[in-house]
Parts: structure tokens; sequence; C-alpha cells
């Protein structure tokens, strides 16, 4: 989980070690909680809890959408940008790959990745060409992109078709692993290797650093800001497409709140909203921590130990998130007072 | 309106001094305000022209009725935006405003007088909405954390709040059997002079805070906190509780129209009240011409903003045009606006 920055000149002496301790807790506390559920799961709910299909369905499988969508904001958030859109895109992508399901698999597929692909170029284009601000743009694309799947889908879901292999998408293994959960896994090793060893990732970091100083340093921004966008957008696009095939349908007013979902998991994964640092392992394992701790809670309420209605599901997403930002923003101050 | 005209044909030195303050000071806030005006006369002529029935007191009473939640909570949200933050929780705060509201709906004597129990039918809310909007201001201000997740915080938290406080029920006003829910619902249904009681409290509202924003030290402190924080904390600006402040005014003005939602329905539903509300405030606060950055705010612009997409809104329902279309057109609006905008003040 290499967690990438701009490289700074480091201080000297013996502050370092400590503050690159309190670092790696700040980057990497995710993954030390998820692991620390992991355990604890582990050994208070048996078998049933690494059970092969509790990882990759109940766990893995429907986490896929968040984990997507969640790695394309974290290059947008990473340029100090956000994408608010990537709900609606991804509900007009799932209603677009339903209405294209009777057509095959490949047409579903490629038809919703290209409109997110194009909601995602618009987001960019309009960020990037007028100057205008990442939170407007995108919120009116989270208005329109709603809106154009209300208008795809003739407002009501659509089905998609059983007969021309469109659903096989949500059914195919590779051992046990669900096809979703391996292109999202794949995604995600592209993801790492594109911020971390490719000159556009550093344009990335370079962008969310400084957009100033790195248009100064002849880095491309307005190329590298369309960039990160349509890759949200196609990702989203994915999502919807996921969606359609796992759920059977594409349902205009589906995935509502996703988009803050995504930036709950991205600032759980440690990134920091004012951009310029962030890794992709990090908002994985933000993501995956979010997913976990709600399937433990089901785990929980299985053995009876108190009952929670759903309701209870916002408040704890809520104070969970509230206590992790909370602590996060205590280390990133401590980090800053030097010694 | 003309354009100042900045330094003479074929001068490319940076501009002189004096036009360039004029069009800083006064001209791109009229300017702005001015457009946004302009769009909405085209749309009241529009419909004047071709809409039937649209000079009646119905069509105005249903315009104003819609338009005016939002405008009470796009208020508070100029005044965040002012300091350059956001505030998402708006939304589930007044769901819990209105999920409070009807606890105190009870039996006319169970306070002693039944005038106490319709005052804290309406204070009680408003203290908790504006308690949590200190919430929203502690974590911006003492913990250090940027507005959007600060927020996002209550956004998520608050409707789960709302929710367990009635076990997700829906509660039907006339159901609680109060002889108080007639004059509780007044705050939505009334008349003062055949004027919505809502649209009077609306207009209070922006009334009240424009000249906050324009007369009071507190309103320069709130530019001043959004235009350069460093720089007003050296010039005394006591930033923090600047901030603190408008996250309140936010808390409040949603708890408020939490009350007024509720009125209007004669109901309190924990999942729906106030869904999508942050967004159509912070809609109308950018459509009006307050930039997200902060420093700058106009309160009647915000009110022109939501008068816009509500009547756009109206508009296409009136000529039948799709649910979906409607949508997007408000987003080709919501980004045209911006643009203008952008354009003006460079």
């Amino acid at each position: 989980m290499a967690s990438a920055a701009v490289p700074t000149i480091a201080p000297g002496g013996q502050a370092t070690s400590r503050a690159r301790l309190v670092s790696a807790i700040q980057r990497q506390g995710a993954v030390i909680a998820l692991a620390a559920l992991i355990v604890f799961g582990a050994v208070r709910y048996g078998a049933g809890y690494y059970s092969v299909y509790n990882i990759f369905d109940a766990f893995l499988n429907n986490n896929t959408y968040y984990a997507l969508i969640a790695l394309g904001m974290t290059f947008v958030i990473i340029t100090g940008g956000i994408d608010l859109s990537v709900g609606s895109v991804a509900v007009l992508a799932a209603v677009t790959a339903a209405r294209l399901s009777v057509y095959g698999i490949g047409p579903a597929v490629a038809g919703g990745v290209l409109i997110g692909l194009v909601a995602g170029l618009i987001n960019g284009g309009l960020i990037a060409g007028f100057g205008l601000q990442p939170f407007v743009v995108t919120l009116a694309m989270l208005l329109a992109g709603r809106g154009a799947a209300l208008t795809l889908s003739g407002n009501a879901p659509v089905m998609v078709d059983f007969s021309h292999g469109f659903t096989q998408l949500g059914m195919l293994r590779v051992g046990p692993v669900p096809l979703p959960v391996l292109i999202t896994a794949v995604l995600y090793l592209l993801g790492v290797l594109l911020l971390n060893y490719t000159r556009f990732g550093r344009h990335v970091l370079a962008i969310g650093g400084n957009e100033e100083g790195a248009r100064l340093a002849g880095i491309p921004v307005g190329r590298t800001l369309v960039a990160v966008y349509s890759m949200s957008g196609a990702l989203a696009g994915l999502a919807g497409v996921f969606l359609a095939a796992l759920s059977f349908s594409g349902s205009p007013t589906g995935a509502i709140g996703w988009e803050l979902s995504a930036i709950a998991a991205v600032v759980v994964g440690g990134t920091l909203l004012t951009g310029g640092v962030g890794s992709v392992g990090s908002t994985l394992a933000g993501v995956l921590l979010l997913g976990l701790i709600f399937v433990t809670l089901n785990f929980e309420r299985g053995q009876g130990t108190f009952e929670l209605n759903s309701f209870w599901e916002n408040f704890i997403r809520g104070a969970f998130l509230l206590i992790v930002v909370v602590f996060q923003s205590r280390l990133a101050r401590r980090l800053e007072v030097p010694g | 309106m003309s354009e100042p005209v900045s330094g003479s044909v074929g001068q490319v030195t940076s501009p002189s001094l004096a036009p360039s303050r004029l069009t800083t000071s006064w001209l791109p806030g009229f300017v702005r305000t001015y457009s946004s005006l302009v769009a909405l006369a085209v749309l009241v002529i529009f419909n004047i022209v071709f809409t039937p029935n649209f000079l009646t007191v119905g069509s105005f009473n249903a315009n104003m009725t819609q338009v005016a939640t939002i405008v009470i909570v796009a208020v508070g949200m100029t005044f965040v935006i002012a300091t350059g933050g956001i505030d998402l929780s708006v939304g589930s705060l007044m769901a819990i405003a209105g999920v409070v509201a009807p606890m105190f709906l009870l039996d006319a004597q169970q306070f002693g007088l039944p005038a106490v129990g319709l005052a804290l039918a309406i204070v009680v809310p408003l203290i908790a909405t504006t308690v949590l909007g200190a919430f929203n201001g502690t974590l911006v201000t003492v913990v250090g954390l940027q507005p959007i997740i600060a927020t996002l915080v209550l956004y998520l938290g608050g409707r789960g709040i709302a929710q367990l406080l009635v076990n997700g029920e829906l509660r039907e006003l006339r159901n609680l059997g109060s002889p108080l829910v007639p004059s509780f619902e007044f705050i939505g249904l009334g008349q003062v002079f055949g004027v919505r009681f809502q649209i009077i409290i609306m207009v209070v509202v922006v009334v009240v805070a424009i000249w906050v924003l324009r007369a009071t030290t507190f309103g320069r402190y709130v530019l001043a906190t959004g235009g350069n924080p460093a720089a007003a904390r050296l010039a005394g600006v006591p930033v923090n509780r600047v901030k603190m402040t408008v996250y309140c005014i936010s808390g409040f003005l949603a708890g408020l129209a939490g009350l007024v939602v509720v009125a209007i329905n004669r109901s309190a539903d924990p999942h729906r009240v106030g869904e999508y509300m942050e967004l159509d405030a912070i809609a109308a606060v950018a459509v009006g011409g307050t930039p997200l950055m902060g420093g700058r705010a106009t309160i009647v612009g915000t009110f022109i903003g939501a008068m816009i997409i509500q009547l756009l809104r109206f508009t296409l329902i009136a000529h039948n045009i799709p649910d979906g279309i409607t949508r997007m057109v408000i987003a080709g609006a919501i980004v045209v606006a911006v643009l203008a905008q952008r354009q003006r003040s460079s």
C-alpha cells in the first residue's frame, strides 16, 4: 500500500522517525483498523465469517460499486477537486447497460462505460476549459445525469435482457472469485501503478499540491484534469454496469448518495481533501473497512446480542466517519508541529 | 451595462488603478445580480405569455410555497458559503426538526397551558438544529475539518438520528389527536391578509439576512473571513467565532424550514423531509451569484437564484416536459449561470 505524495525535503534530525510513525498511522490507519476488525470477526464468529460465500459474495461483490467509484474519486480528490456526479452517472450507465443488454454483454458494458466517460469528459472540459469550480460543475452533472437516466428509462426501472448473456457478468467466476470482484481488483492494481509509477500520476499529484506551480512547471494541467474526471466518469459507468448486471435492472432512482459514500471511503482511507497527497491502496482499505463494518454488524445481529434496525446504519456510518476524521485530523496536526 | 474601458488603444501595460477598482468594488456584484434578474424577468414574461393561468393567486401561491423553504435554507447556506464553507447537513437537520416538533404536540394540558406545548413544538426543534449547527461549527473550527467532510458527518448521521427518533415511522399530524395541531399547521398553511404565512417567514428571513450582511459588523466579518481567513485573523476578526456562528445560523434556518415543510405536509416523514435540500440550496446560491470560494455574497441574488430554479421547474412542468428533461435543463442553467458570472467578474 505505497502512499504517494509530492516529494518533499525531509526535515532532518530525530524528529523524522517520530513524524514518519505518526504519518504512517495517519495513512495506514484504515489498514490497521481493517486488520483488527477481520481478526475480531474471525475470532468471534468463527468459520462463517471467513467462509467463501461471506468473503466474496456478501462482502466483496456488494462493495465493487463503491470500490470503483472511490478509485476514480481518489484521483479527482488528489488533484484538489471533487466529483459529486458519480452516483447519477452510475445510474445513467446502469439504465444504458440494461437498455443495451439485448445486444449482448459487449455492447452493454461498452455503452455503460462510454456514457460514463462522456459525462466525465463534460465535467473535465468545463472544469479545465472554463476554470469552473469542480463542486458546481459536478453538482450540475449530478442533476443532469439523474435527469438523463429518468428520460432514457421512461421513469421506470429497465429490466435487463436475460437471453443474450449480459447477466453472465454477475454470475461468472474465476475459481471462487466473482468476475466483478476480479475486474475491480485488476483496476485497483492498475490504479496503483498509474498513480505511483507513471508521469501521469506525478502530474496528478503535482496539480493537487500546487496547481499554479504545476502550470508554471509546464505540466499539462488542463489535459490531466480532463483525463482524471473522464476516468472518474468511466469508472462510475462501470459501477453502474455492475449494478445493472447484479440487480437485473437499471433503475433511475438507485445509487442515491453514492458520491458521498465514495468521498467518505476516500477520506477514511487517509487521502486528504486538500489534494496533493493520496494513495489508491488506502482508498481500497477505506472502502473495505466501511463495508466490513456492516457485514460485522450483521453477524452481531445474528448472534442476537442486540437488535439493530436498519436506521442505525445511517447513524453508525455518520458516527464512524466522525471518529475517523477527527482522529486523522489530530494526527495530521501533530505532523505539522515539529519535534 | 457599460463596461469601463481600461487603458487606451494599443496600450499593453496593466490597467490603470481607477477603472480596475471600479470593476472590483461595485460593478461585478451589481451586474451579477442584474444578469440573474434578467433571466428571472425572461422566465416571468415567458410564463405570462405562454402559460395559462400564470397570473393567478393560486399559481403565485404554488410557486412561492415551493420556493419558500428553499430560500430559507439557501439564506443560511449563503452565510456559510460566504465564509468559504459549505453545509451538506441542512436536509438531515430539517428532518430532525420535523420529527422533534410532533413530540410536543400532545394533550393541550400536558404543559399546563396550551401555548406552552405549541411554543415547545417550535422552539425545541429550532434549538436542536442550532445546536447541531454548532456541532458542525465545532468540527470546522476546533477540530479543523474541511467543511464538506465536517457536514458530511451530520448529512449521514443526522438522517439516522431523525429515523431513530421515530423508529422510521411517518407521523401524521392529525393522528396525534392534539388540539394544538391546527395552530402548528398555521406555520405552513395559515394566511395573513391573504398571504401564506410561510411566505411571510421567508420574507422576514431574507430582509433580516440582507440587513445583517450589509449593515452589521458581523456581516463584514463574514465576508472578511471568506475572502482571506489569515488576513482577517491578523486584522482582528474573530474568524473561528464567525465560522461557528454561520453554521449555527444555517442549522437554525434548516430547522425553521423543516417546521414549515412538516406543517405544509401535515406529516413528519423522517426519510423524505429535506431530501436533496442541500443541492437545491447550493444551486440557488450558485445561480444567484455568490461565488463558492467565499468572500462575496448576495442574499438578493440567492433569492433570485431560488426563484429562477423554481420558475424554470414550474415552466417545464406546466408545459408537460418530462421530469428527466426538466432536471437536465436546470443543470444546464446552473452551468450557464456560473459561466456568465465567471466572464463578468474576470
